[in-house]
C-alpha cells in the first residue's frame, strides 16, 4: 500500500503540466494466462521511450508519453483501451495480440491511425495497397512458417520429402495463421503435415503429445503463446521427443517458456526475429538513464530477456518512424496520419542500427506502399539450459517469397472485396 | 412524501396489476426511457458507447435471458457463452448468405435459431436437476465452442477461423461495421433492450411465468397442481436462449465486429453473465439490469479512478478488479442472496414510510 501511496503522489505531481507530446499507447497485458509474455514486452516498450526522454529529450525535441492500458489479452478490453486512448493523439497501436489486431484493423482504418503488428496479426496486411494503415514489418507468420521449413531444408541437405512434420498450434486466429502456408509448402517440398490444435489457454496438451508419440513425426513446429509454450516443452520432454527437432515460432522462444522445464529443455529451438542478450551498447544507456534513475517499467527485472528486447525493438521501430515523419512533414508534433507516412517510408539499415546502439539487432529492411511486411527474415536460436541463454544458430534466413506472395495477394484481395476497398496507395 | 400509493386510485383490474403501481415509479420510468432514447443519443461518444453503454445493453439482454431460466424457472445454466456463440454465428451465416436481409430480421432469426438449440440442450433438464444439470449445460458450452472452432462451414472457411461482421445499414444508417456512429450502435441495441425487457416482464407475470416459478419452487408440487414440466422447462430454455442468442448476435455484429469463438464466447462469458444475475438479483427484471450495469461499469470505473486519476500501475488495478468481483459475489451470496434488486426493494419499502417510519 505504501508503494501505491507514493505512486499516487508522484502521479498527481507529474500530471500537472499538460504539454504537446508524442503519445505511444501500449495495450499491454500484465495479468492473465499470457502475462508472462506481456510483461517483458511492455517493459521493453516503455523503457525505450523513457530512455529517449531522459537521454535525447524525446523525439525531435518533443517528449514522448507511453499510455499504458491493460487488456489481459482480452478483445473486449482491447477495444475499450483503444477507444479510451485514441482521443489522446495516439500515434500508433501495437496490441501484441492477434485477436485484438483483427478488431482494430477496421477501426484504425476508419479513424486513420496506423497499426503496427510486428510479427503477428493479419499476415496479408503486408499488402499495403489494401491495408493502408496496417504494418507488420519486419516479418509475419507466413514468413515464419517458411523460414522454419527453409531451415529444415538446410539441415537435411535440401530434401525433406517424405518427412513427417507436426504443427502444434494455439487454436485461435493466431495459431491457425501458418496452416495455409505450411500446406502449400508441404505440397511443394513433399513433406507430410499433421495439425494438432491446442485450446486456449493451453494447459491441457496430454492428448496432442500422445498423438505425437504415436505418430513419431520427424519434426514438431509450434505456434504457441503464454502458458501453452511451457506446457508443450514439458510434454515434449516427458515423451522424450528430441528437443533439437522441436522448433517454436518467435512467440514460443523466450526464457519464460524453457526455464520451467529446466535441464530437459536443453536444445529446444525457436525462430528469432531479432538478436538476443544484453550485449548491445544501448543496454549501457538503459542502465544509466533508466534503471539507475529508478524509472524502469514494471519490476525492472526483465532487461535483456528475449521479449524485453522485442518490446525494445518495437519501440525503436516506432520511434524511428516518428523521426521519419517529422523529417517528411517538417513538423515536430506529428499527427497519426503523418506517423503513417513515416512508417511507410521507414528504412532500417545496418548504419542506423549501429547508430542507435543496436548493431545487427534486427534484419535490414525497408518499407514501401506495396510492401508493409519488411524483409521477412528470421534467425533460428537454440536454448542452452546449462548457461541459461539462447544461442543464435544461423544468419538471417529468408522466406520463400514464391509461395508467400501469391497467398498474401489472394487473402488481401479477398479482404478488399469483402470490405469494398479499392487497392491503392494512400496519398501522403 | 413523494413516494407513496396514497391518492393514486385504481379503478380497473388492469390498473391495479400494472408494473409500476406507484405514480412516482411510473413517471421515473417514462423519464428514464425519454432520457435513454431521446437525449442520450445526442450525448454519446465513441468511448462511452464502446466502453459502457453498448456492452451494458447487450449484457442486460443476456442477463434477462439467464434470469428467466435460472431466476424464474430454477434451472442452473452454465451454457450462456455457448448460446451467445450460437446467436453470433447464426447472424454471421445469415448476414453472409442473405446480404439483402435487414439487421432486425437477422437478429431476431438468430434468436429463434438459438431458441431451438437451447430447447434441444434443455431436454436433459427433464431428467436431471441442480448440479447435474449445470454440468450438462457446461457440456453444451464446451461442445458449441468446439464445434464453431472446428467446423469450417460456420466461419465460411476463412483462414484465421474468425468471423467478422460485414457492413449493414438500417434506414440508410450503418449499424454494423467500423464506420458505425456511436449513437446508431446505441439506439439499435436500446431498441432490442426495451422490447425484450417488456416481453420478459409480461411473460414472467403471466401464465407461463407462473408455471416457471411453480417449477422453480417445487417441481413435484407443480406437477400435481397441473403444470406440465416438459412444457414449462422447455419453454424456459427456449425463451431464455432466444434472449441470450439475440445478445450474442448483437455482441458480435454491433459491438465487436470480429469474433474468435473460444476467446469471446468461452466459459468466462457464462460465468460473467451468471455473476450479473447473482449480483443483480435472481428472479428480477430490474436485477438483470442492475447486475449488468454493475459488472460492466465496475472495471471501467476502477480504471478511471485507479489508472487515470491516481496513476496506479495498470496490472494492480486489473487484479483489484478480480478481487473486488470475487469478494462481492461471496458477500452477496452470504448477506443478500436476492442481490441488488432486493436492496432496491428494501429502499423502496423504506421510502414509502419516510419520513414517518412509525
Amino acid at each position: 500500500m505504501k508503494k501505491l501511496g507514493t505512486l499516487t503522489v508522484a502521479a498527481i505531481c507529474a500530471a500537472a503540466p499538460a504539454m504537446a507530446d508524442l503519445v505511444f499507447p501500449s495495450l499491454s497485458y500484465r495479468t492473465g494466462p499470457y502475462a508472462a509474455g506481456g510483461i517483458p514486452f511492455a517493459d521493453g516498450y516503455a523503457d525505450y521511450f523513457t530512455l529517449l526522454n531522459e537521454r535525447d529529450g524525446g523525439i525531435g525535441g518533443v517528449m514522448t508519453r507511453v499510455l499504458e492500458c491493460e487488456t489481459g489479452y482480452n478483445t473486449e478490453k482491447g477495444v475499450e483501451c483503444y477507444e479510451s486512448t485514441k482521443g489522446e493523439g495516439s500515434l500508433v497501436y501495437q496490441p501484441l495480440s492477434t485477436g485484438i489486431t483483427y478488431q482494430l484493423i477496421p477501426k484504425t482504418a476508419a479513424d486513420g491511425i496506423p497499426l503496427h503488428t510486428m510479427g503477428y496479426g493479419r499476415t496479408s496486411a503486408a499488402n499495403g495497397e489494401v491495408f493502408n494503415n496496417v504494418f507488420n514489418y519486419p516479418a509475419n507468420y507466413w514468413d515464419g512458417a517458411s523460414v522454419a521449413i527453409n531451415y529444415l531444408l538446410d539441415e537435411n541437405g535440401g530434401d525433406i520429402s517424405g518427412k513427417k512434420i507436426a504443427l502444434v498450434y494455439h487454436n485461435s486466429a493466431y495459431g491457425k495463421e501458418p496452416i495455409r502456408t505450411l500446406e502449400e509448402l508441404s505440397a511443394k517440398h513433399g513433406f507430410e503435415l499433421s495439425l494438432l490444435a491446442v485450446d486456449h489457454p493451453g494447459q491441457e496438451q496430454k492428448s496432442q503429445w500422445l498423438q505425437i508419440r504415436r505418430e513419431r513425426p520427424d519434426y514438431v513446429i509450434m505456434w504457441g503463446w503464454g502458458v501453452m509454450n511451457q506446457v508443450a516443452i514439458q510434454e515434449a520432454a516427458n515423451i522424450r521427443f528430441p528437443m533439437e527437432n522441436f522448433i517454436g515460432n518467435w512467440w514460443a522462444g523466450s526464457e519464460n517458456d524453457v526455464t520451467p522445464v529446466g535441464e530437459a529443455a536443453n536444445g529446444y529451438k525457436s525462430l528469432a526475429m531479432h538478436n538476443v542478450g544484453d550485449d548491445f551498447p544501448i543496454f549501457a544507456d538503459i542502465q544509466s538513464y533508466v534503471v539507475d534513475k529508478g524509472l524502469a517499467a514494471g519490476n525492472g527485472d526483465q532487461i535483456g530477456t528475449v521479449l524485453y528486447n522485442r518490446g525494445l525493438y518495437a519501440a525503436m521501430l516506432a520511434a524511428e518512424a516518428a523521426k521519419n515523419a517529422q523529417e517528411i512533414h517538417g513538423v515536430a508534433d506529428i499527427t497519426p496520419a503523418m506517423m503513417r507516412d513515416g512508417m511507410e517510408a521507414l528504412v532500417v539499415d545496418e548504419a542506423l542500427m549501429e547508430n542507435l546502439g543496436m548493431p545487427n539487432f534486427g534484419p535490414a529492411f525497408s518499407v514501401s506502399c506495396e510492401n508493409h511486411g519488411g524483409s521477412g527474415q528470421a534467425k533460428v536460436q537454440q536454448w542452452n539450459a546449462a548457461t541459461g541463454e539462447w544461442e543464435i544458430l544461423t544468419d538471417w534466413i529468408s522466406s520463400d517469397r514464391d509461395v508467400i506472395d501469391p497467398l498474401i495477394e489472394e487473402d488481401s484481395m479477398a479482404y478488399a472485396a469483402e470490405n469494398g476497398i479499392t487497392p491503392s496507395c494512400a496519398d501522403s | 412524501m413523494l413516494y407513496r400509493e396514497a391518492g393514486d386510485f385504481k379503478t380497473s383490474y388492469g390498473a391495479d396489476n400494472q408494473t409500476f403501481p406507484i405514480a412516482f415509479d411510473r413517471r421515473a420510468y417514462w423519464v428514464m426511457l425519454l432520457v435513454a432514447a431521446v437525449i442520450l443519443p445526442f450525448l454519446v461518444n465513441d468511448y462511452w458507447a464502446n466502453a459502457f453503454l453498448v456492452p451494458f445493453l447487450i449484457y442486460a439482454i443476456a442477463a434477462l435471458g439467464l434470469n428467466i431460466l435460472t431466476g424464474y424457472c430454477g434451472q442452473v445454466s452454465l451454457g450462456t457463452g455457448g448460446f451467445m456463440a450460437v446467436g453470433a454465428y447464426s447472424s454471421y451465416k445469415l448476414m453472409t448468405a442473405f446480404p439483402w436481409m435487414d439487421m432486425i430480421t437477422v437478429t431476431i432469426l438468430s434468436g429463434v435459431i438459438t431458441a431451438a438449440v437451447g430447447a434441444l440442450f434443455g431436454l436433459p433438464s427433464l431428467r436431471i436437476k441442480g448440479f447435474y444439470l449445470a454440468v450438462a449445460t457446461l457440456a453444451a458450452q464446451f461442445f458449441l465452442v468446439w464445434m464453431f472452432n472446428r467446423v469450417g462451414w460456420f466461419y465460411n472457411y476463412s483462414a484465421s477461423g474468425q468471423i467478422s461482421a460485414p457492413e449493414r445499414t438500417m434506414f440508410g444508417i450503418e449499424v454494423t461495421g467500423p464506420n458505425t456512429e456511436a449513437w446508431a450502435q446505441y439506439l439499435f441495441c436500446l431498441f432490442f433492450v426495451i422490447i425484450l425487457a417488456w416481453v420478459a416482464r409480461n411473460l414472467t407475470r403471466g401464465t407461463v411465468g407462473r408455471q416457471w416459478m411453480a417449477i422453480r419452487d417445487m417441481d413435484i408440487a407443480a406437477e400435481i397442481i397441473g403444470v406440465n414440466p416438459l412444457k414449462a422447462k422447455l419453454t424456459a430454455f427456449a425463451v431464455s436462449s432466444f434472449f441470450v442468442g439475440i445478445s450474442g448476435a448483437l455482441f458480435f455484429t454491433v459491438y465487436l465486429g470480429a469474433v474468435e469463438v473460444g476467446e469471446v464466447y468461452g466459459i468466462q462469458k457464462s460465468f460473467l453473465v451468471l455473476f450479473m444475475v447473482i449480483i443483480g438479483g435472481l428472479g428480477s427484471i430490474f436485477g438483470s439490469f442492475a447486475g449488468a450495469a454493475f459488472l460492466v461499469l465496475l472495471p471501467v470505473m476502477l480504471k478511471l479512478v485507479g489508472v487515470d486519476l491516481l496513476g496506479w500501475p495498470t496490472d494492480i488495478v486489473a487484479h483489484l478488479n478480480l478481487v473486488i468481483v470475487g469478494a462481492l459475489i461471496v458477500f452477496f451470496l452470504v448477506v443478500e442472496p436476492h442481490g441488488l434488486a432486493q436492496l432496491w426493494r428494501l429502499t423502496k419499502e423504506k421510502l414509502r414510510l419516510w419520513p414517518f417510519p412509525h
